[in-house]
């Protein structure tokens, strides 16, 4: 909470913040290079081509290609009865979905963006959530939802919000969140693969952005575990827990941190649910700092949970309390600068680490 | 109750089943629909009013519930079944009526808990349809789903255990009423919610096209029942279904189970247009109303519409005009309904009419239906006897299929989360 606070005050003097994921540019050289789109989109591609039982449908997926690209060169290669192109009905195909997979087909149901699958949380939460349960098991489903998550850029309250702890809190769903190409490829793969309803949320903004990729990486059988998070920089001061675009944001973070003397680990927790609540106590039980990083909402958020983790399993290894920082707690303004100071900054992480670790932490202010 | 919009006055129109017209009777008036119909005629003028066929074909669907008559009066030795398909409607309903009659009871003794919605009275459209299918077709149905379940096959025992909540139900006593599974039958739930079923059968019947089409699996011809009530017939889902599965010409029946009422909510207070098999013809499939509480008009009609779908044709909306003889669940008191209403469709028992059918064509004995009777009312205690035995499902089960995955992340035996387990994933992955 505290980070929402200090983040409205603080805001104005964010402007020149740079998108963290353009610094990783800079010791990509050696490695090829991927965009989280083409990751995406050659996930798909090699899973349809593995498996006849993989098809992909939603609204725009087809003759556009994607409303974000997504799913390129896809229908010229397996045709449209499995690059399929749905009227604008999300509870209808979300449903259809459903069905489809009860007979082992293995549907990957694209919402154009997150937000429209409001239209459909019956059939995720009711339909296919339950069902295996519901079952006793007689009836799985094999299914993937994916689209784009949490803020885009000026698109207004409605276009701008994190399922992430939504779809966390229901059991028989499982959550993954790519960070960046690697993530993207390896975690969708996963996903298709996996006989349970996932629901896997990319994020728009980083789509266009390229990631340095190792051949393992390309490999056609490469596969991440669901439930296993990563820890993208190893450190010893403060343990700073990210998902998706904030992974970024807190990798930037902990290279402004280590001029000050703050040596951070960054975790990017791939999977949401399940959550490794293994690495993140292990990490904090080193560093015995925390901070959680998410673009979503404070209150019963992802960062409430894992924070509530590590007071259960680690509460006497922690030197300070826990932060959280946030998105606001107000639906998504459009204007720019209040846009700005509804989600988290690099600025916003600094502060926070630089706090846990009893630094001075200079006002807005005076900034 | 008054005015323009009062339920009694408009049910004696459309929906009480008055005799038709004569022209109506001999030649049922299909018409191909033209894109942009001028002048509907008014809503209440013939509820007969039979629709299009997806304009590629030559032949029609015809108003079979008129046929029948037809058929009936003209040569008595054409009857519409054989003795053996007879018999087997019989049981069915009978099973259908007696069990819902045992579910009340033990609903009354504290045996069964929750919500229960029970089928009596409609036993002619769960039976005229569900008998037609093969096992590997599907059925797909609502929070009304115990009768659906018997008569695709589900053992009263499965089905009165689900219903105990014991270990021994078709769902372990994971599912309950309102969610009745069985994979086996390819019974595909029990929805809770309006309408929520309804993509659910569509994907069902999307699967078939895609296993004929993509998957090269010629044989596989399945067809999907999706069974949904009046009220759902308002709901969103119900559209957008109508319509992909028009677009795809996907291997399904759309059934509707018009009781004429939703709860408490009269579906003409309800719907602009209360003749919802009109619907069909907008959407680009045939919209058909048949009898509801005739199983022989029902089956007639039915046959026309899985055959249509098996054979590749495309989907149906069938209109069942039937009626629900208790409340809308047995926790509903029931006020709002007429008793004339009641009184009239009472008199039309589906059962009691069957029953006279095949006794006055010489199909059946009374006491060929007395053992039958007698047959069901054993095979009913005995789902009783079974359920009340059988344990309740162990501590155990509880975190069990929460996922499919064997090694899903429930707590394992250990007591730790099992995505710990760096294999976690193994397992899943055939590339």
């Amino acid at each position: 909470m505290l980070g929402i606070v200090r983040q409205k005050v603080l805001g104005q003097s964010l402007q020149k913040v740079r998108p963290a994921v353009s610094l990783l540019r800079s010791y990509s050289s050696a490695a090829k290079q991927m965009t989280v789109r083409e990751a995406l989109n050659s996930a798909l591609d090699e899973e349809m081509s593995a498996d006849p039982k993989v098809f992909l449908m939603g609204e725009e997926v087809g003759e556009y290609q994607g409303a974000y690209k997504i799913s390129k060169g896809l229908l010229e290669k397996y045709g449209p009865e499995r690059v399929l192109d749905t009227p604008i009905t999300e509870a209808g195909f979300t449903g259809i979905g459903v069905g489809a997979a009860y007979y082992g087909l293995k549907p990957v149901v694209e919402f154009m963006t997150f937000n429209f699958s409001m239209q459909a949380i019956d059939h995720i939460i009711n339909s296919a959530a339950k069902s295996n349960y519901m079952s006793a098991g007689q009836l799985s489903v094999p299914l993937v939802f994916r689209g784009p998550n949490g803020a885009a850029a000026g698109v207004g309250a409605q276009h701008s919000q994190c399922y992430a702890a939504w779809y966390a809190s229901c059991p028989g769903l499982k959550v993954l969140a790519p960070y960046n190409s690697e993530d993207s490829r390896g975690l969708l793969k996963a996903a298709i693969r996996d006989p349970d309803p996932v629901i896997f949320l990319e994020n728009e903004l980083l789509y266009g952005e390229s990631f340095p990729v190792s051949d393992e990486v390309l490999d056609s059988s490469f596969c991440l575990p669901i439930g296993k998070a990563k820890i993208e920089r190893e450190g010893k001061d403060v343990t700073i827990t990210a998902f998706s675009k904030m992974v970024g944001y807190a990798l930037k973070a902990a290279e402004i941190l280590e001029k000050d003397g703050i040596d951070a680990e960054v975790i990017n927790l791939r999977s949401i649910r399940p959550l490794d609540r293994s690495t993140i106590n292990t990490s904090v039980r080193k560093t015995n700092r925390l901070i959680t990083v998410e673009e979503g909402f404070p209150q019963h958020g992802v960062g409430a949970e894992i924070c509530a983790s590590v007071v259960e399993e680690s509460f006497g290894y922690l030197d300070a309390p826990v932060e959280r920082v946030a998105g606001a707690d107000v639906p998504m303004p459009y204007a720019a600068n209040l846009e700005r100071m509804a989600v988290p900054q690099v600025e916003d992480i600094v502060r926070a680490a630089k706090r846990a670790c009893y630094r001075s932490v200079p006002l807005a202010a005076a900034a | 109750m008054s005015g323009a919009f009062s339920a009694a006055k408009f049910t004696t129109q459309p929906f009480l089943s008055t005799p038709l017209p004569p022209d109506l009777t001999t030649s049922p008036s299909i018409s191909p629909a033209p894109p942009h119909r001028s002048s509907d005629p008014p809503a209440n003028s013939a509820s007969f009013f039979f629709q299009i066929e997806s304009p590629r074909r030559s032949g029609t669907v015809v108003a079979v519930s008129d046929v029948v008559k037809e058929k009936k009066s003209k040569s008595t030795p054409n009857l519409l079944i054989t003795k053996e398909e007879g018999l087997v409607l019989y049981e069915d309903m009978v099973l259908g009526r007696a069990f819902e009659d045992m579910c009340a009871q033990m609903y009354y003794r504290g045996k069964m808990f929750g919500f229960v919605h029970l089928y009596n009275g409609q036993e002619a459209v769960s039976t005229g349809f569900i008998k037609l299918l093969k096992k590997e077709d599907s059925v797909v149905s609502t929070y009304r789903d115990h009768v659906h379940a018997l008569s695709k096959g589900v053992p009263a025992r499965a089905v009165m255990s689900e219903l105990f909540g014991k270990a021994t139900g078709c769902c372990r006593g994971q599912g309950g009423s309102m969610h009745m599974f069985s994979s086996e039958h390819n019974l595909l739930g029990g929805f809770a919610f309006i309408g929520e079923g309804i993509p659910v059968a569509t994907g069902a019947a999307f699967t078939s096209k895609y296993k004929r089409e993509v998957l090269k699996e010629a044989g596989c011809d399945h067809v999907t029942l999706a069974f949904f009530g009046d009220g759902t017939c308002n709901n969103g889902q119900f559209f957008e279904c109508l319509n992909m599965a028009a677009l795809w010409k996907l291997p399904i029946v759309f059934v509707v189970e018009n009781n004429l009422w939703a709860i408490g909510m009269s579906h003409l207070r309800a719907t602009s247009d209360p003749q919802i098999y009109k619907k069909g013809p907008a959407f680009g499939m045939p919209g058909i109303h048949v009898d509801g509480m005739d199983v022989l008009k029902v089956r007639e009609v039915a046959k026309e519409a899985i055959g249509r779908a098996r054979r590749g044709e495309g989907p149906t909306l069938v209109e069942c005009e039937t009626y629900r003889f208790r409340g809308h669940s047995l926790a509903d008191p029931d006020e709002l309904r007429d008793p004339a209403e009641k009184a009239h469709y009472a008199a039309r028992d589906p059962i009691t009419a069957l029953k006279k059918y095949l006794i006055e064509n010489s199909l059946a004995s009374e006491a060929e239906l007395k053992a039958i009777d007698k047959k069901i009312d054993e095979m009913v205690e005995d789902s009783v006897e079974f359920a009340d035995e059988s344990p309740p499902p162990p501590r155990s089960q509880l975190l069990e299929n929460v996922f499919a995955d064997p090694k899903g992340f429930g707590i394992g035996p250990d007591g730790r989360y099992r995505c710990e387990d760096p294999k976690f994933t193994e397992g899943t992955a055939h590339v």
